[in-house]
Formats: structure tokens, C-alpha cells, sequence
């Protein structure tokens, strides 16, 4: 895992939106004056007929890309997640998820990868409010490579989509064979002691974390899972199966994100022992840098070998 | 400018008393309905379906039609019962199909569910935003097509109407018409009791819009205006103010705030249909 090329995921975003807009032409982007933290402004500085910038009005913004897409447009309103998911609430509910057009709702700064704004800025249950959400999907890339076949992924499939990308460098896990299918899950490591399931910037954290519980003998399967609705129920249930000991891992609460989906379907196929590794229904705050945050958190691959080795404990006649 | 005819003013005014008399039949069908701000809007949806916009029942996706939003959404009704009457579908779903179960015409109108209906809505103050967005997808694909979208009084107090404003302006969407169904009462009382939205003219003004002012039951006045704002040379929006009543054409209806929401029962039926008052 150290020798991992590290890349940064918003730069990664705003190339990908690039590339996708030089192939096809009905993409637009909007952004509601964070273009330079979200790094949509490569889009507008490659495309600035096809970008539109709509200040701090994220509600409006919601709308005007519903609008788009009724005209066979396929826009991307891009905005910190927070306001996304919790100022624009309504209308992404409603103007686009209600209407099942085919707008793409791209949430930066998720979780605590945003760490020197505080709480404010934080985007901790965006995954629960949009998965929620009828007919909207969504979709957590792990790295770079990811986001990329991610964006081009997400405009072939009609609909609404959303799109988390967080504010940091990630190692590329991916290779550029790897190919992104919405709604399924990608198994990255096979063990049959218990199963890392992880989403985003966690799965790195448990492919890491596996390597740390080798160390003491066991054996674990990591489980990538970047659509987190639909959610891959196959995969899920296939790998409880296998390994009857289940550790989810998400930059994100424990109420409604992963962890949550998780339960929700191995509750109803392949009931296991389960932990859940997340923001523990709390608030973020400020920090001078990221890992503190992750750290203090519960966010580290040392918190899902501890969730694992729990698990473990409670793995018996299930 | 195209002038309308003394004949096709009349013609458009004989329309709107039918699609009242055709709405008074809906919410008997329905037993209820949201009636008053329905009643106040036949005129310029009238105006708009048979006279303004470019519209085509046969091919209701020609990606060159005009749009139309609704953005005060529970006045469906009236939008339903023009777009039948135009023929985009059979008239009679209009009295098996409002506010049943499975049924194709929601209270709120939902878009995937019946041709013509270009937005959904219900959730009031995002239609004008929706609106921006046809405008602004008219302009990049190099399209004339024009956009109208109908708002309540009530929506005045909701805060995306603004950012919308706002961004109509700034991107100069000269393509766009708004039509306030400005009838003075809202779900619990008089607007201006509720939450003064006045002077509303002069914020739109203020964001950079050009205002008509009109009688929104006086056909000819509609006509005009819609007319006016259609011929628009200038880099701004129009928003025409249009001065109407709620529950316009029933008299126990006229001005009074319970007409809002309301079951119609068999006796409102038969009350409202000998009361009804027609050009």
C-alpha cells in the first residue's frame, strides 16, 4: 500500500469533467462559486459556453439543471456536499429526483476531507439523505482512475445520480483496466476470516487494514463497494457467505451511509456478526490537517483492524 | 407584432369559460381540488395554449416547442383541462383520472406521467429556476423557442424566487416570460396579511426585469401583454404582473380564502355550475 501512487480526487474530478465534455457535447457543468475548490473551473476554462456559474444559490442551481436536462442536456450542478445534500435538499428531491431527470448531483468535500472549514463544510450524512431518495443513485469512487471512468460511467445511465468526491490525495488503487459497472461491488482481496467492505476513500483503509490483520493470521476479503445505492446485494451476501464476519468502512456517519446499507441487506439475506467503522453520530470540527481528523474520528485502517478483530470475537454459530 | 383579432379574442375568452365549466366538472369527479387558484389562472394559460405559444399535441417532445411551467403547481387542474382541450390527450381522463389512485393526472401535475407537462411540480418556488434552465438549454442549442412559467403570490415569500430572479437576469434571459397569478389570497389568508410581498413590481424591477401590469381577466389585456414580452428586444426577462381573483367565475367563491383547498360536494356541483358567469 505505501508504494501507492498518491493523486489528488478534486483534480481528478475536474480532468475527468474535461475529458467527458471534449466527447460529448451535451454535458454542462454548473457551480455555485466554488468552481476553484471543486475544480469544475478546468471545465469552465475548456468549455465557458457549457459552464455557468450561480453564485451561492445552490437551491436555484438544483433547479436550472433540472431545466437542463427536460432539454436533453446532461448537466452536472457541482457544489460542496453539504449544501447539496442539506441546503438544496428540496430540489434535488424534488426538481430532479421526483422528475427522474437526468442530472448528476457532484457533492465535493465529503466527510471530514475538508478539515481546516470545521462542520460547517463537512458533508457527514449525504449518502444517507440522497440514498433515501427515490430514483436517485449513488456513487462513492475510491481514486483517481475511479472518478474518471466514474463521470463517464454515470452520463451513459439516465437519471439521477449522485456523485461524492472528497477534498484529498488518495492512493490509486485502480489500474486503467479496471472497469466501473454502477451498482456492483468489486472484490479487491480474498479471505475467508472476515470481510473489509468498504466505499470512497476507506477502501484504500481496508485494503491496508487486511494487510495489518495478516500480520496476526487472519485472512480478510475486501470489498469494494462504490455504488452505494443500488447497492450490489449479490456481492454483499456472497462475501458474508464466505466469511460469516462483516466490518464496513465509510467517511461518513454509521446512521444511513454504508454501514447501514450493509445491514439492511445482510439483515434480509446472510445475517452475521457486524461493525460498523464511521463518524460516530457527531459533528465534525476544524483541524489543521486531515488524518488528526480521521484519526480522532474513528477513520483509520487501526480502527477497522479493531472492528475486525471484534467481529471476530462474535463470530461463532451465526 | 401579430394582432389579434377582435374574433380571436373572443374565441380565447369563450375558451376560458368552457375550461372553468370543464374545471367545475373535475373536482366533481375528484370531490376536491385546489380550486380558487386554479379558477384564477384560465385566462392566461388560455391565452398562452391557443394563441402564444408554439406548440404541437401531435409531437408534445418537438424539441422546438415553446415550454410552459407551472410553478404554482396546484393549479393543475387548469393546466390539464387546456392541455386536453388542445388534444395532447383524451378529455376524458380529466374526470377519471385527477386525484385517483393510479391515476395519470396528479393534483400537483407530474411530468413523466402525461405528455405536456414539462415540469413537475408542488413544491412551490422552483419553477422559475426550472424555467432558467430551458432558457438558458434554448440559447446553447441555438434554438428560438420561448419559455413561460407561471407563478403564484404565495411563491413571492420563498427565497429560490429570488436566487432565480436574480440569475434570470444575469443571464440575460430575454427568452423568458414569468406570469404572476398575483389573486391576493394564499392557503391561510390575504398575502399581504400572511407576508406583504409588495411592492412587487418594483423588486422585480429592482432584479433587473421588465414589468407589465394587467387585469389577468380581461383577455385583451392578456393577449397583449403576453404578446409584449413574446416581442421582448431588450436583454431583460419580463415578468407580467397579473392582477386577478381567486376563485374568478364562481361567485361564493370570488375572494374568499376557504376556496383554496376544498372537498366539492354534490350541492357546491350544482351551486357552482348555476352560478358560473361567462363572458
Amino acid at each position: 500500500m505505501e508504494n501507492l501512487k498518491m493523486i489528488d480526487l478534486r483534480n481528478a474530478y475536474g480532468e475527468a469533467l474535461v475529458k467527458l465534455g471534449k466527447e460529448d457535447k451535451r454535458v454542462v457543468v454548473l457551480d455555485a462559486d466554488v468552481a476553484h475548490p471543486t475544480c469544475t473551473h478546468f471545465f469552465a476554462q475548456h468549455f465557458p459556453e457549457r459552464f455557468f456559474e450561480m453564485g451561492v444559490a445552490e437551491q436555484n442551481m438544483m433547479g436550472v439543471a433540472a431545466g437542463f436536462a427536460t432539454c436533453g442536456f446532461i448537466p452536472f450542478p457541482t457544489t460542496f456536499g453539504v449544501f447539496a445534500y442539506k441546503r438544496a435538499h428540496d430540489q434535488v428531491s424534488i426538481s430532479i429526483a421526483y422528475t427522474n431527470l437526468n442530472v448528476k448531483v457532484v457533492g465535493s468535500y465529503s466527510g471530514l476531507t475538508s478539515p481546516n472549514t470545521g462542520a460547517t463544510h463537512q458533508a457527514i450524512d449525504d449518502i444517507a439523505s440522497m440514498r433515501a431518495m427515490p430514483n436517485m443513485r449513488v456513487v462513492v469512487p475510491a481514486d483517481a482512475v475511479e472518478i474518471e471512468k466514474a463521470v463517464f460511467a454515470i452520463t451513459q445511465e439516465p437519471g439521477p445520480i449522485y456523485l461524492r468526491i472528497a477534498r484529498c490525495k488518495a492512493p490509486v488503487i485502480f489500474n486503467d483496466n479496471y472497469e466501473f459497472k454502477l451498482g456492483e461491488a468489486v472484490v479487491l482481496r480474498e479471505g475467508s476470516d472476515v470481510a473489509l467492505v468498504g466505499t470512497g476513500i476507506m477502501t484504500p483503509r481496508c485494503l491496508k487494514a487486511a494487510e495489518l490483520l495478516q500480520e496476526d493470521k487472519i485472512e480478510a476479503t475486501v470489498l469494494h463497494v462504490p455504488t452505494v445505492k443500488p447497492i450490489d446485494i449479490s456481492k454483499l451476501t456472497e462475501v458474508a457467505e464466505k466469511t460469516r464476519a462483516v466490518v464496513t468502512a465509510e467517511n461518513h456517519s454509521i446512521i444511513g451511509g454504508l454501514g447501514s446499507a450493509v445491514s439492511e441487506v445482510l439483515g434480509e439475506t446472510r445475517p452475521c456478526p457486524m461493525q460498523r467503522v464511521g463518524i460516530r453520530d457527531t459533528f465534525g470540527e476544524s483541524a489543521e490537517n486531515m488524518e488528526d481528523l480521521f484519526e480522532k474520528y474513528g477513520l483509520t485502517s487501526e480502527e477497522i483492524v479493531k472492528a475486525a478483530k471484534s467481529v471476530l470475537k462474535r463470530k461463532g454459530s451465526g | 407584432m401579430d394582432q389579434c383579432s377582435k374574433e380571436k379574442i373572443r374565441y380565447l375568452e369563450k375558451m376560458a369559460h368552457q375550461i372553468r365549466e370543464v374545471l367545475i366538472e373535475m373536482f366533481r369527479g375528484a370531490g376536491r381540488g385546489h380550486i380558487g387558484g386554479s379558477l384564477s389562472a384560465v385566462e392566461v394559460i388560455v391565452a398562452l395554449y391557443f394563441h402564444i405559444m408554439r406548440v404541437n399535441p401531435k409531437n408534445p417532445k418537438w424539441p422546438d416547442r415553446d415550454r410552459f411551467v407551472l410553478s404554482k403547481g396546484h393549479a393543475s387542474a387548469t393546466w390539464y383541462a387546456v392541455l386536453a382541450e388542445k388534444g395532447f390527450f383524451p378529455k376524458d381522463l380529466l374526470f377519471t383520472q385527477y386525484i385517483k389512485i393510479n391515476g395519470l393526472l396528479q393534483e400537483h401535475s407530474e411530468m413523466q406521467k402525461i405528455p405536456g407537462i414539462e415540469m413537475s411540480s408542488g413544491a412551490l418556488g422552483q419553477g422559475l429556476s426550472a424555467a432558467l434552465g430551458m432558457a438558458l438549454a434554448a440559447r446553447l442549442a441555438n434554438k428560438d423557442y420561448r419559455v413561460y412559467v407561471m407563478m403564484g403570490d404565495g411563491e413571492m415569500q420563498s427565497g429560490q424566487v429570488w436566487e432565480a430572479a436574480m440569475a434570470c437576469s444575469h443571464y440575460k434571459a430575454n427568452n423568458l416570460t414569468a406570469i404572476l397569478d398575483y389573486n391576493k389570497l394564499q392557503v391561510s389568508d390575504f398575502v399581504s396579511k400572511v407576508m406583504n410581498v409588495e411592492p412587487v413590481v418594483k423588486k422585480f424591477e429592482a432584479f433587473g426585469w421588465n414589468t407589465l401590469e394587467i387585469d389577468g381577466h380581461n383577455m385583451a389585456q392578456v393577449v397583449q401583454a403576453l404578446q409584449k414580452a413574446k416581442d421582448n428586444s431588450s436583454y431583460s426577462p419580463t415578468i407580467i404582473i397579473s392582477h386577478t381573483i381567486k376563485g374568478k367565475g364562481v361567485p361564493f367563491m370570488e375572494g374568499n380564502v376557504e376556496w383554496h383547498s376544498h372537498s366539492f360536494s354534490g350541492e357546491d356541483y350544482q351551486r357552482a355550475k348555476q352560478t358560473l358567469t361567462g363572458p
